[in-house]
């Protein structure tokens, strides 16, 4: 996935995991998950993961 | 020098010639309990009854000749988070109320084999869930050289108690570096060996792929001393043979690892390595390429694996945390099995470019902590013009080789301008504990400095 469909991806995991952290009372883990998400974009933007053999591409399927 | 300023390895002969007691030590010791744990905080179970038994015990089996080694008879004491048997385990954590373990931990075994006294139990960051050991049922450790500031963590009463002379070791875990962080901001040495090498059952998980369990300790040598007892040599050579500093290659990891350090501990830590070049010791700079990726990698891999074991208790009763623990904890319920994965690849790709910046060396150096320790309460820090978590900057240096599994240990480094202890970290090859030894305890002598 390019970097941009992860931010986009991962932008959409924060939302729904704000939204279940609000749910469930506890809105004082929104600047923790934002953080994470920062993280999250970090790790998927990796170049490792272009190099695991075999892994799908989107243009493959 | 009094016999509490002494490493075992220094009082071990005596020990073994009844020159002094085990019930005397352990008396030192309870005495600098009584006079420092008000302040510190440092313990939070005192067995100083079962522990004056014990010496007595050593001391008889001595006189018998019936010496076990050169940890027969001497006053130690575990992270509360280990378990020895008839003794509450509190992982610092009201959650675990009235729990008392049942058996020793494999650990706790080997050491009472060795004819190790118990102490008591240390404070910690609740659950080992972080760097600074505040975050506790039974209140914050305090550092022995300020009580106002953090003692580290999350290994922060061991480190506390080893400086102190309330104890002449004690066994703590590393998970992110909190084995090595107290070590460093304390003023002691702290080991964490190579992943596996010692076993962590008996010991409350945070992170099962991560954890580690070693001692902090005054000297190298004492560090050897506890290494080698608890992978179940009760009785081993007592000192590392040291190599001479002109035969030492080590790799300096400049980019990332030197990019963010406040300016005292830069100023200390380049003072330590000039002064080990001078020794001879040959420094060449080495890069791992993936740094960046470090603490991405280890949240993905930590935080899921704490919440996992934790998650029965945060779906019944999770109230019974410290706030800041049980947000983390939740925390880690969001993360997907997809980055998850992501993160394991990541760690092997950390692990092969750890192996080849050790290529052709006999380790590596890096700082342990870029600051001193903080005040209590502090979340905060700026370092030239960004500010950084305290808790980002505490393990920017450490929780690579928890995720790589490279054996590394932190050596006092001398002080701050505020007199504050500053650690050098030394990184050793895969499996290659006693080689790091070796190493560190000529870096040791070289620096002069003891815990």
């Amino acid at each position: 996935m390019t970097d941009e469909g992860n931010r986009v991806a991962v932008e959409a995991w924060l939302r729904a995991a704000l939204e279940d952290a609000e749910r469930r009372g506890l809105p004082e883990l929104k600047p923790l998950l934002e953080g994470l998400a920062q993280a999250t974009i970090t790790l998927r933007a990796a170049d490792w993961n272009d190099t695991v053999p075999h892994a799908p591409r989107p243009a493959d399927q | 020098m009094t016999m509490l300023d002494c490493a075992i390895t220094d009082l071990a002969a005596r020990l073994s010639s009844r020159g002094i007691s085990s019930v005397e030590m352990t008396d030192a010791c309870l005495t600098q309990i009584a006079r420092n744990n008000g302040r510190l905080n440092a313990f939070i179970t005192i067995l100083a009854d079962q522990a004056r038994a014990d010496a007595r015990r050593a001391d008889e089996e001595i006189a018998s000749g019936h010496y076990r080694g050169p940890l027969h008879g001497v006053p130690l004491s575990l992270k509360d988070l280990i378990d020895l048997a008839g003794v509450p385990t509190t992982a610092a954590s009201r959650v675990l109320e009235h729990h008392v373990a049942d058996a020793d931990a494999p650990i706790t075994a080997r050491l009472r084999t060795a004819g190790a006294v118990f102490l008591g139990k240390c404070n910690l960051h609740e659950f080992a869930f972080g760097t600074t050991s505040e975050d506790s049922a039974f209140g914050p450790v305090r550092n022995p050289w300020d009580p106002t500031r953090s003692a580290g963590g999350s290994s922060g009463g061991s480190a506390a108690a080893v400086v102190t002379g309330m104890g002449y070791a004690s066994i703590g875990t590393d998970t992110g570096g909190s084995i090595r962080i107290p070590a460093a901001v304390c003023g002691c040495v702290g080991l964490k060996p190579t992943s596996g090498e010692l076993p962590c059952e008996g010991i409350i998980p945070l992170s099962r792929t991560l954890d580690h369990v070693g001692p902090l300790t005054r000297t190298v040598a004492d560090a050897w001393l506890l290494f080698h007892v608890m992978t179940g040599i009760p009785n081993p050579p007592l000192l590392p043979v040291r190599r001479p500093a002109p035969s030492l290659r080590i790799g300096l990891l400049r980019p990332y690892f030197m990019d963010v350090l406040s300016d005292d501990v830069r100023e200390q830590f380049e003072l330590e390595l000039e002064r080990l070049a001078m020794a001879g010791v040959t420094v060449v700079e080495r890069a791992v390429p993936h740094a960046s990726d470090i603490a991405a990698v280890y949240l993905h891999l930590q935080l899921p694996e704490a919440s996992a074991y934790h998650a029965p208790v945060l779906q019944t009763r999770p109230e019974d945390y410290t706030p800041p623990v049980r947000l983390r904890l939740e925390m880690g319920r969001y993360v997907l099995a997809e980055d998850y994965s992501r993160a394991q690849v990541g760690a092997e790709v950390l692990r092969r470019e750890v192996d080849a910046a050790l290529d052709g060396l006999d380790g590596l150096v890096l700082p342990t902590v870029p600051i001193t320790a903080q005040p209590i309460g502090s979340t905060g820090l700026t370092i030239g013009d960004r500010s950084y978590p305290v808790r980002a900057l505490m393990l920017r240096l450490t929780q690579l080789f928890d995720i790589t599994g490279h054996p590394a240990i932190s050596v006092p480094c001398g002080r701050s301008r505020d007199n504050l202890p500053v650690g050098l970290q030394l990184v050793g090859r895969h499996g290659r504990t006693e080689d790091l030894l070796t190493l560190a305890a000529t870096c040791e002598d070289v620096i002069g400095q003891r815990g």
